[in-house]
């Protein structure tokens, strides 16, 4: 078996360690970072993604895949990046002004990662003016807010209405989630996706990723 | 005899209370409020400010159980005891602050507007099983600064029964209160009737936000009763175990307890929650779950360990739709809590995991909630002793149908459900249209609504009621409040 396979299958079950240790040994067999990256890692990933659906793996084993796989990332991304290979996206993520639920933020965040997405992750209690700041400042794609109650909802429609305002919208996709989110109320505000769980908020920025 | 159930021994119960005080002593609550960490601090407490964090001590805990009063009362508006939450006494009232109903026209979950709220609230004044109404629904069609004073408004103006509520910021307590002061008179007279009962939520793990703590703060003043809905989500933001997720909800409602009882001793409170069981599979709450129903049942013997009233979210459904699932999982729920002996039973009318309410399914739950009543009513001896002489009437009259002892219990021993659970043959069911359910249900609501009597309230009582609801809408912009007529 040969050390990508190796190295997918470990990250497949989280076992970090061994992610490490395969993504060095790797590195030193002169494979390309891209291609442990895509081949390895990424490949992986989907696999993982495909049987969470199925119900074959629950969402603890998607986490540890999804943190086996930050512990690869580690050794890539100062290669990746001597070697000019752009991130595949960032995202800034937050749960909006006023709200301190930040789980299922958390929980998007370490999958993103996992997807192999950059995170930028502002915490909870976030105002309009800091998303698009951060959003801005670190050249962004997508900013991701979450929120858990009625009354702080409101504020993803502030975020995005000073996107407008500051000639940035086209720039950026919006991705919302929380409990009393919904896809009509996305729509509304005029968010790019509403993504009911960590996986198909994944899968809405990967989307909007190919597109670019 | 009062039939039971018991999940806890009282050996583990002592147990999950003690861990969960060493809890709230070594590692402390995180509280985002200044004057709630001040308050502790005035009390012993430690507290590190810049973590905002505060470190209970045994003594506190102590005397804020000491403090808490082992039952109370709600009255209705017009000044009536309506809810007893004392003992064993079993309560029902609506789950509470749906974002969407099921409109059973479409089958669709939409935003509720104020005439579907007007329509429930309508509705519950009718209901006979579920003693209080609650703000079940937050109408998507005034601000939402007002969403949660609006709906206490629609209640009060249409129903006599008390409210089970909750404040979404700081600033709604006060139009909250007044709402009620204009109902009360006096802020004695509410204190000594309360008319409602906030819940108010820790965040977890051991969290209290600024708004919800203030509120508890708020409460206290007035002697407004409240509810600790402490929600440990199992292998996610609690552990895995029944166990361990109860030992977190422990130490965030004891918290809570805390300080209410700080703040005015002897305050009225109900040790309850809203656990569940977190589903790995869809990154869902279930309340559906039975590991959530037996947490449920189980923080509830904790409460009544302690000497507390409790309230629990059960006897409710993630079902999208009015199907068997919304059936069984709330029947199993309100026969669970109903055997715990969980004084307020906030269930009814609600589906998809509390965001979805449907005003069908509240007319069938009341007839569950009947039969859970009727249930808890136990099995006695109605002059059943000697037996002779019953057995020697049937035989002599070849039936007991109008026997003098059929006549006198008949109502007292039968609970007679309907007419949304079928029990008629088929014929005359197929004869009545064949319908299901949900249009038996449906038919129901309409009927109920229809037969609405206006509330007891002097009219100078609703004018000021409106007046103020006006005013509030204005402070935010609403020149006037949605057409409800």
């Amino acid at each position: 078996m040969d050390t990508l396979q190796r190295l997918s299958e470990n990250m497949q079950k989280g076992n970090a360690d061994q992610v490490a240790r395969l993504t060095q040994q790797a590195i030193d067999e002169g494979c390309e970072p891209k291609t442990i990256l895509d081949d390895a890692l990424v490949g992986g990933m989907a696999v993982v993604g495909e049987k969470f659906k199925k119900h074959e793996i629950f969402l603890p084993h998607v986490l540890l895949a999804a943190k086996a796989m930050h512990a690869g990332m580690d050794l890539l991304k100062p290669l990746l990046v001597k070697d000019g290979i752009p991130t595949i996206g960032k995202v800034v993520t937050g749960t909006v002004q006023g709200d301190l639920h930040d789980i299922g933020k958390n929980l998007v965040g370490i999958m993103l990662k996992g997807a192999g997405f950059d995170v930028i992750d502002l915490g909870r209690d976030v105002s309009p003016e800091k998303f698009l700041d951060a959003a801005v400042s670190e050249k962004a794609n997508v900013i991701g807010m979450s929120a858990l109650l009625t009354t702080t909802m409101p504020v993803m429609k502030k975020v995005i209405a000073l996107a407008h305002e500051r000639n940035v919208r086209n720039q950026l996709k919006f991705i919302v989630g929380g409990a009393p989110m919904s896809k009509e109320y996305a729509q509304e505000i005029g968010a790019d996706a509403y993504c009911y769980d960590a996986v198909s908020a994944v899968e809405s920025v990967k989307r909007f990723m190919g597109a670019h | 005899m009062r039939p039971t159930v018991r999940f806890l021994s009282d050996q583990l119960i002592e147990q999950i209370i003690a861990e969960a005080r060493q809890l709230l002593c070594k590692l402390g609550v995180e509280i985002h409020n200044d004057t709630v960490l001040a308050l502790l601090g005035d009390h012993s407490a430690r507290i590190d400010n810049s973590a905002q964090r505060a470190y209970f001590t045994p003594d506190i805990i102590d005397r804020s159980l000491q403090a808490a009063p082992d039952s109370f009362r709600l009255y209705n508006s017009l000044g009536n005891e309506a809810v007893d939450l004392s003992d064993m006494n079993v309560n029902f009232t609506p789950g509470s602050s749906a974002i969407n109903i099921l409109d059973h026209e479409s089958q669709h979950s939409r935003r509720p507007t104020s005439k579907d709220y007007v329509k429930y609230t309508k509705l519950m004044a009718s209901l006979e099983h579920i003693a209080s109404q609650s703000t079940a629904m937050v109408p998507g069609d005034v601000h939402e600064m007002i969403s949660d004073s609006y709906r206490l408004y629609l209640s009060l103006m249409f129903c006599e029964k008390p409210v089970v509520t909750g404040a979404f910021t700081i600033e709604a307590f006060e139009i909250m209160k007044e709402l009620q002061l204009a109902v009360r008179g006096s802020e004695k007279e509410l204190a000594e009737r309360p008319l409602t009962m906030f819940s108010c939520c820790p965040t977890a793990p051991l969290k209290w936000s600024n708004v919800t703590s203030q509120n508890l703060i708020d409460c206290a003043r007035y002697s407004i009763p409240v509810e600790y809905i402490s929600m440990p989500l199992s292998g996610f933001m609690a552990p895995i175990t029944l166990v361990g997720s109860l030992v977190q909800h422990t130490a965030e409602t004891l918290s809570g307890l805390a300080i209410s009882q700080l703040t005015n001793p002897g305050t009225p409170v109900l040790y309850g929650g809203s656990p569940a069981v977190f589903d790995v599979r869809y990154e869902t709450t279930p309340m559906g779950d039975i590991g959530t129903m037996m947490m449920d049942c189980a923080y509830s013997e904790i409460g009544k360990h302690l000497g507390l009233p409790t309230q629990a979210y059960i006897g409710l459904s993630d079902a999208k739709l009015l199907d068997a699932q919304a059936g069984f999982e709330t029947s199993m729920g309100a026969t669970l809590a109903a055997l715990s002996g969980i004084n307020n039973v906030s269930g009814p009318g609600m589906l998809d995991f509390e965001s979805c309410f449907s005003l069908e399914k509240l007319v069938l739950d009341n007839e569950i909630c009947g039969m859970v009543k009727r249930m808890v009513g136990g099995i006695e001896p109605k002059e059943d002793f000697p037996s002779l002489p019953r057995f020697e009437e049937l035989l002599r009259e070849g039936h007991l149908l109008i026997s003098e002892h059929t006549m006198k219990y008949l109502k007292e021993e039968v609970y007679l459900p309907g007419p949304t659970i079928d029990r008629a043959n088929r014929s005359r069911w197929q004869e009545e249209g064949s319908r299901t359910l949900g249009e038996r249900a449906a038919e129901q609501v309409e009927t109920m609504v229809a037969q609405h009597q206006p509330v007891g309230l002097s009219d100078t009582v609703l004018s000021d009621l409106t007046s103020l609801m006006e005013a509030e809408a204005r402070r935010h912009g609403m020149s006037r409040l949605p057409e409800i007529r």
